[in-house]
């Protein structure tokens, strides 16, 4: 259990993190979402007593992170950044942390096996490949067997199979009543992994909910229909007094209704349809809405266009500033479909 | 016992519940089958002198050490003529090696710190032991022990060398006629308890708080060659910054207490002064300990 009270950092005149308050619960993954310079790395480095607040607090199992006395055997902590000395190899890399926390050396070996680096364990770490030295850092936060973990971007770089691995290991962790609490920035891979979400902005907290809760509340779902007959389609819908916006490709979007119920209004009046899909909204829309006011370094985004009908290209950011920062063509700028309504 | 994954987690697989907003019921929390002990600065000793061992940089720089202290002692040795071992003490022909060999030293305090931020692996070791205290002083000590006693050893060759080559010859020149000395009491070339003292520890002494010195200087700055290149300064400039400044009494300040001056006193043959070197040597201890002092300071309030 990971605990934020009012966890403030403020770097000058500048509020990197902003009075947030949650709590990370035991037996769930849960995500840590937010766009770059959001905070999120310094939430986690306060997390792990790296970074000191400007005030608040965090506690992991309701102790301050100076008071743990062994603290990998309560926290594993694979920060974004390598903290790994490549001249040093693997085995001896985990048997200095282990020896600083009393852990037995054998336990180094078991975690080199659980990460499958039993082969490379005297090997030094300059040689390893980004996926190798990922799976080193793991093996660090695994070393004590905590009962809190916690990932900063730990997909990083990794191939397929890497990623895969990742995902299965995290979620075994949390199946076994382990806090484990992940921070990304691929949005597919956070759906698949995580049960709770966490998002912040700005350093501010944005939302604190399950997953399936903040897609619902912050995407909207609708029914795709394409038509070679579009004007008997709309006398149709407008005669149900059925919303209607016109999608991608001469197709109509329709949401509130089911799509069952679409399709037998228009086997009704037998129409033809070339399409009828329910398009369930995307974890990475639901960020994109959430988080489009808050993006730090923003490109003009289109979020004061949202509700007019315009199913044009508000998405193109005229007039953003070059250099416009990280943050901005990958989240605020390619909101293409209009969403109308 | 150390078994992972848990044998038979009683935990529901597959996903945990979601849809009930912000209260889920809190699941009985995964506890770990190993025990939990109190760590200590044992524990930081130990994992420091893994540390150290476990990286070619130690290797590389004693290394640097031991041949310039040894090599180049052993090279004065077998080149003096005659008249220099009457008008120096014997051991003091170790003073070349060392003055080089200090610079290895240096370069390992520095980096036993700088290289953990350079790597990032400082993160790793402050989530490991957030006592920073802690992990300062077991690196301090680390360090400090196995420089003192690596470069007692390569001076205590050194000396012998010197002893056994230069020892037991007949004073035939001017005689070196400072007091305490073997030359004056036998007429032979000859040492005194004390001498060899300060040749061998005194000198191993030295390296070691100047190295100490390094790294308390490597925390302040957290860079490698910020760092090393402070310490050159340190180990240097007064010296030869005396060499330019026309006031006697100024340059004779900074070249005594210049830190060559201290190799040059503990050999017996100083640049300025009259001293044995324990004096400058407690000077730079006291410099060391103030040092580390505002080193812990600052790593205490730092953020990493």
């Amino acid at each position: 259990m990971i605990e934020l009270e009012h966890l403030t950092k403020r770097y000058g005149e500048k509020l990197a993190v902003d009075g947030l308050t949650f709590t990370v619960r035991p037996g769930v993954v849960t995500g840590f979402l937010g766009p770059n310079g959001s905070g999120k790395s310094t939430t986690m480095r306060m997390m792990l007593g790296l970074d000191k607040p400007s005030s608040g607090e965090v506690r992991i199992d309701g102790k301050r992170y100076i008071d743990l006395k062994e603290p990998l055997r309560y926290i594993g902590g694979l920060l974004e950044a390598r903290g790994v000395h490549p001249g040093r190899s693997a085995h001896n890399h985990l048997l200095c942390l282990a020896q600083s926390n009393e852990i037995s050396p054998s336990r180094v070996n078991e975690v080199l096996d659980i990460v499958g680096l039993t082969s490379v364990a005297h090997k030094r770490s300059k040689g390893f490949s980004l996926g190798m030295g990922q799976r080193l850092g793991i093996a660090g936060a695994l070393l004590g067997d905590p009962q809190v973990l916690l990932f900063d971007e730990p997909v990083n770089g990794l191939d397929p199979e890497g990623i895969h691995w990742i995902r299965n290991l995290i979620r075994d962790l949390a199946d076994q009543g382990r806090t484990v609490f992940v921070s990304s920035h691929l949005m597919s891979e956070m759906a698949l992994t995580a049960d709770h979400l966490i998002v912040i902005g700005q350093g501010r907290l944005l939302a604190d909910t399950t997953m399936a809760d903040f897609i619902t509340h912050n995407a909207h779902s609708f029914v795709r229909i394409r038509t070679p007959q579009p004007e008997r389609l709309i006398a149709v819908l407008s005669a149900e007094g059925i919303g209607w916006d016109r999608g991608d490709e001469g197709s109509f979007e329709v949401s509130d209704v089911p799509a069952e119920q679409l399709g037998e209004l228009a086997a009704r009046h037998r129409l033809v349809l070339h399409e009828l899909s329910p398009q369930r909204a995307s974890l990475e829309e639901a960020f994109m809405r959430m988080t489009a006011t808050s993006v730090e370094y923003h490109a003009h985004t289109p979020s004061e266009n949202n509700g007019t009908a315009s199913a044009g290209a508000p998405g193109a950011p005229p007039g953003a500033e070059p250099g416009s920062g990280p943050g901005s063509s990958g989240w605020g700028a390619h909101r293409k479909r209009g969403e109308g309504r | 016992m150390n078994s992972y994954p848990a044998p038979a987690a009683p935990f529901p697989a597959g996903p945990a519940p979601v849809g009930q907003g912000g209260a889920l019921p809190p699941p009985a929390a995964y506890t770990s089958p190993i025990p939990i002990t109190t760590t200590g600065l044992g524990h930081a000793l130990a994992s420091e002198w893994t540390k150290i061992r476990t990286v070619r940089s130690t290797l590389w720089t004693l290394g640097v050490m031991f041949l310039f202290v040894i090599g180049l002692g052993m090279l004065m040795t077998f080149t003096v003529g005659e008249d220099e071992y009457d008008s120096s003490p014997i051991l003091s022909f170790g003073l070349p090696g060392v003055l080089l060999g200090q610079l290895g030293v240096v370069t390992l305090g520095v980096l036993v710190i700088t290289s953990e931020y350079s790597t990032g692996m400082i993160r790793t070791t402050l989530t490991a032991c957030p006592r920073r205290g802690r992990v300062l002083a077991a690196k301090a000590i680390v360090f400090f022990v196995v420089t003192l006693v690596l470069s007692t050893a390569a001076c205590s060759l050194v000396a012998l060398i010197n002893y056994a080559q230069l020892g037991g010859r007949d004073i035939t020149g001017y005689a070196y006629t400072d007091t305490g000395h073997g030359d004056v009491v036998t007429g032979q070339t000859s040492v005194t308890s004390g001498e060899v003292v300060r040749a061998t520890f005194g000198i191993g002494l030295y390296m070691a708080l100047l190295g100490l010195l390094a790294l308390a200087v490597g925390v302040l700055l957290r860079h490698t060659a910020g760092a090393i290149t402070t310490m050159l300064g340190v180990v240097l400039l007064p010296l030869l910054a005396g060499l330019f400044i026309p006031d006697d009494d100024v340059r004779e300040t900074l070249q005594e207490y210049s830190a060559p001056n201290i190799i040059g006193e503990l050999y017996d043959i100083p640049i300025v002064g009259e001293d044995n070197g324990w004096g400058l040597l407690g000077l730079l201890a006291l410099v060391t300990t103030v040092t580390l002092a505002a080193a812990a300071t600052v790593l205490h309030s730092r953020d990493v």
